[in-house]
């Protein structure tokens, strides 16, 4: 780091922080809403509020009527996917957090399993 | 090998395994005993999550829910699963983050407020024990079939072995042991489904079986047996809304327990346990995956079951019954009582001959056998038909609890899986049991002792209370098991209502508004718990009429009224929150920490001890 920049007070620091941190939190919140949707959509949705019409119909090449395998299958295979894709975009969202912070704090902790939330 | 003697190994073995494993990862502080000093990889986390939360209830008796329900038992598949959603995206990286023991300590420092603490240790420590007495009685089913010993001697011994492992290992030692039961229980699930499965369909997925044809028909297993079920009198089998719930219903009853789910204080805990927000994400993944490996194969054994068991059954006379029959006829929780033809009738109708005891004495069904017999071999003239005594009691059709642990005799499977079966069964319940002790434990000494009683206890000292109140809970819990209580059935809807009208709201608002103070969030909580409380005992023990609430002709079940519950909750504590002042600028930067991904995390006290 070169002296010709005056180093950031304290306070603009503590400022910008919060800033990447409602950025983040905002996009947090998005892919929290999408995926709940999903959840709601097919647990509720086509596990019981729809299974009496999805029962008229087949799952393609198999026996199960539509509204039973997705009470009794289907919405199971969803969760876990749902909590698959969370897990994925929600470490790169942390990691795109990462990058900000450290570019604004120059004491940021070093990257790694250690700087996420090891305060205990 | 006879059953008996295979079923001695394996439990031999695998109680062997839990112990040795016990000792290997033995600790000596608080950390560790409680969160397992943070050091547990996600996915073995995961699995230990797995086989905390698959229960005694997930491993027998759930499978023979769906077998009876049908399509409403996918009710428990989904509100079960469902809720891990909820916990891994709305309350597991947060927790982690806060980065205390226990759940009411979240409650405590966030809201600030000793009295909120205290209510969550409360509704902690009752939902924590009305699990464990269920969890007993499952192993008493278990010894009591298998082992063929009494019921007092096989509870001890289980209760022994719980106590050895959990004092010794605190949650290290509980997380590796259940890492090992989880193996235990899941290939134990697994086989015997993949072997019924070809036997019946040819196909080795027990998943793909359930849809696929019959070997040898070209009808598929399911249009069997729903016309199977018709002929009979019960409902067909994947028709929704048929059964004793319309749709309102099923659809409270699912939200009550995936909200339940995520309000349970033994999974919450887990989350503690992994180094970071990022790894408690991962774990939640994980522990869904393995879980969803026994909950995608429940439905299947369901349905080879039922199928089983009414194929097979009806119309077989007294020579041609299977053995598995005769075994299971001497634990009561299948009897036959005959119309005086000579063939078995399972029905829905009042021809119905299977029966099963319940909670009748011996003395009481020898009464009953007797002048049955009587019954019969007088025409009617004398004695009395002790079917209708039996169904007036409600004790139609076998007891639940058989079908998994029958199924593999029912489709005449060699006698090691039967006994294996068995080892998977103690597996569930002594994991999940484990879990939950180490809740209460930590409820009363920390919670309780350490945070309100005496703040300034020294490590060992707290150490020694932890484990002195998993000693005390062993013995209540083995109480339970050995003189079970008549209601355990009824209150578990009770520790899904009250986890999911207390908890889950006010953890929720806790990280997601940081507008709520203390007052609008306990008062939200006490109307959740109330209505829900009231309603269960008022409806359960006092017979009051359901409510509608305007939605449900049939009124709302009590298994479902945790949903209206937390509703309660939500709305009380949002409407008061905007008249109160915001919470002070401490408890706001607390919030803020939390939902940071990096950084800090709040400091904990403990850390500060002089022991460390």
């Amino acid at each position: 780091m070169t002296n010709d920049t005056p180093a950031p007070s304290p306070e603009d620091i503590h400022r910008a922080e919060g800033k990447i941190l409602k950025k983040y939190w905002f996009a947090n919140l998005r892919l929290m809403g999408i995926l709940l949707l999903v959840w709601a959509a097919v647990g509720l949705g086509c596990g019981v509020l729809l299974a009496d019409i999805l029962n008229q119909y087949k799952l393609p090449g198999t026996g199960y009527p539509l509204g039973f395998w997705f009470a009794q299958q289907g919405s199971i295979v969803t969760f876990v996917l749902l909590i698959l894709v969370y897990a994925i975009r929600m470490n790169r969202l942390d990691r795109i957090h990462h990058d900000e912070r450290e570019a604004i704090h120059p004491t940021v902790e070093p990257k790694g399993e250690s700087y996420s939330g090891e305060g205990i | 090998m006879t059953v008996q003697i295979w079923t001695y190994l394996f439990v031999g073995l695998t109680f062997a395994l839990y112990l040795g494993i016990a000792w290997w990862s033995r600790v000596r502080d608080t950390k560790g005993f409680y969160v397992a000093g943070r050091g547990v990889p996600a996915a073995a986390n995961g699995m230990a999550t797995a086989a905390d939360w698959m229960s005694a209830a997930s491993f027998i008796s759930m499978a023979g829910l769906i077998s009876t329900m049908g399509y409403a038992g996918g009710v428990y598949l989904m509100g079960w699963t469902g809720g891990f959603v909820l916990l891994s995206l709305l309350l597991a990286p947060y927790l982690r983050k806060f980065g205390h023991y226990t759940v009411p300590d979240f409650v405590g420092d966030r809201y600030d407020s000793r009295f909120a603490r205290i209510i969550a240790v409360l509704c902690a420590l009752f939902i924590s024990f009305t699990y464990v007495a269920g969890q007993m009685r499952g192993v008493g089913v278990v010894f009591s079939r298998f082992l063929e010993v009494d019921v007092t001697v096989g509870v001890v011994i289980g209760m022994v072995i719980v106590f050895i492992y959990a004092t010794l290992g605190g949650m290290k030692g509980i997380t590796w042991t259940q890492v090992a039961q989880y193996w235990v229980l899941i290939t134990a699930f697994l086989v015997p489904a993949i072997a019924i499965s070809i036997k019946l369909t040819g196909t080795v997925m027990p998943q793909a079986g359930l849809g696929s044809d019959l070997v040898g028909e070209s009808v598929s297993l399911l249009s069997k047996l729903d016309g199977i079920q018709k002929e009979l009198g019960f409902g067909p089998y994947t028709e929704p809304f048929v059964g004793k719930w319309d749709k309102v219903n099923v659809l409270f009853v699912t939200l009550a327990l995936m909200v339940g789910t995520a309000g349970l204080p033994h999974v919450i805990v887990r989350f503690y346990t992994v180094k970071s927000p990022r790894s408690a994400r991962w774990s939640g993944f994980w522990a869904l995956f393995f879980i969803a490996g026994l909950y995608l194969t429940a439905p299947a054994v369901a349905g080879f079951a039922r199928y089983y068991m009414l194929d097979n059954l009806n119309g077989t006379t007294e020579e041609n019954l299977p053995g598995w029959f005769k075994s299971w006829e001497s634990t009561g929780l299948i009897l036959w009582y005959d119309d005086g033809d000579g063939q078995l009738r399972y029905s829905a109708g009042e021809d119905n001959e299977i029966f099963r005891a319940g909670t009748l004495s011996g003395v009481e069904l020898a009464a009953l056998a007797r002048n049955h017999q009587l019954w019969i071999d007088s025409a009617g003239a004398d004695g009395t038909d002790a079917r209708t005594i039996l169904s007036a009691k409600g004790l139609s059709g076998p007891d639940r609890d058989i079908i998994v642990l029958a199924t593999p005799e029912m489709a005449e499977l060699s006698n090691w899986i039967i006994a294996f079966v068995a080892a998977g069964g103690l597996a569930a319940a002594l994991s999940t049991a484990s879990g939950l002790l180490l809740v209460i434990s930590s409820s009363v000494a920390h919670d309780l002792y350490y945070k309100v009683l005496d703040p300034r206890a020294s490590e060992q000292k707290r150490l020694l209370v932890g484990r002195a109140t998993i000693g005390v809970a062993v013995i209540v819990a083995g109480l339970f098991g050995i003189y079970p209580p008549a209601f355990v059935g009824q209150v578990v809807a009770f520790a899904f209502g009250l986890a999911a009208a207390s908890f889950f709201p006010i953890i929720v608002l806790g990280i997601f508004w940081k507008w709520v103070s203390m007052i609008p969030a306990v008062i939200g909580m006490l109307c959740g718990i109330g209505l829900t409380g009231y309603y269960i005992v008022s409806v359960v023990f006092f017979g009051m009429e359901k409510w509608t609430f305007g939605l449900s002709a049939q009124g709302i079940d009590p298994q479902g009224i945790g949903t209206i519950g937390m509703i309660v909750n939500f709305v009380v504590t949002a409407t008061l929150a905007p008249f109160f002042p915001a919470p002070d600028a401490r408890i706001q930067d607390l919030v803020d920490k939390v939902r940071e991904p990096e950084g800090w995390s709040p400091a904990v006290d403990i850390e500060a001890g002089p022991e460390h």
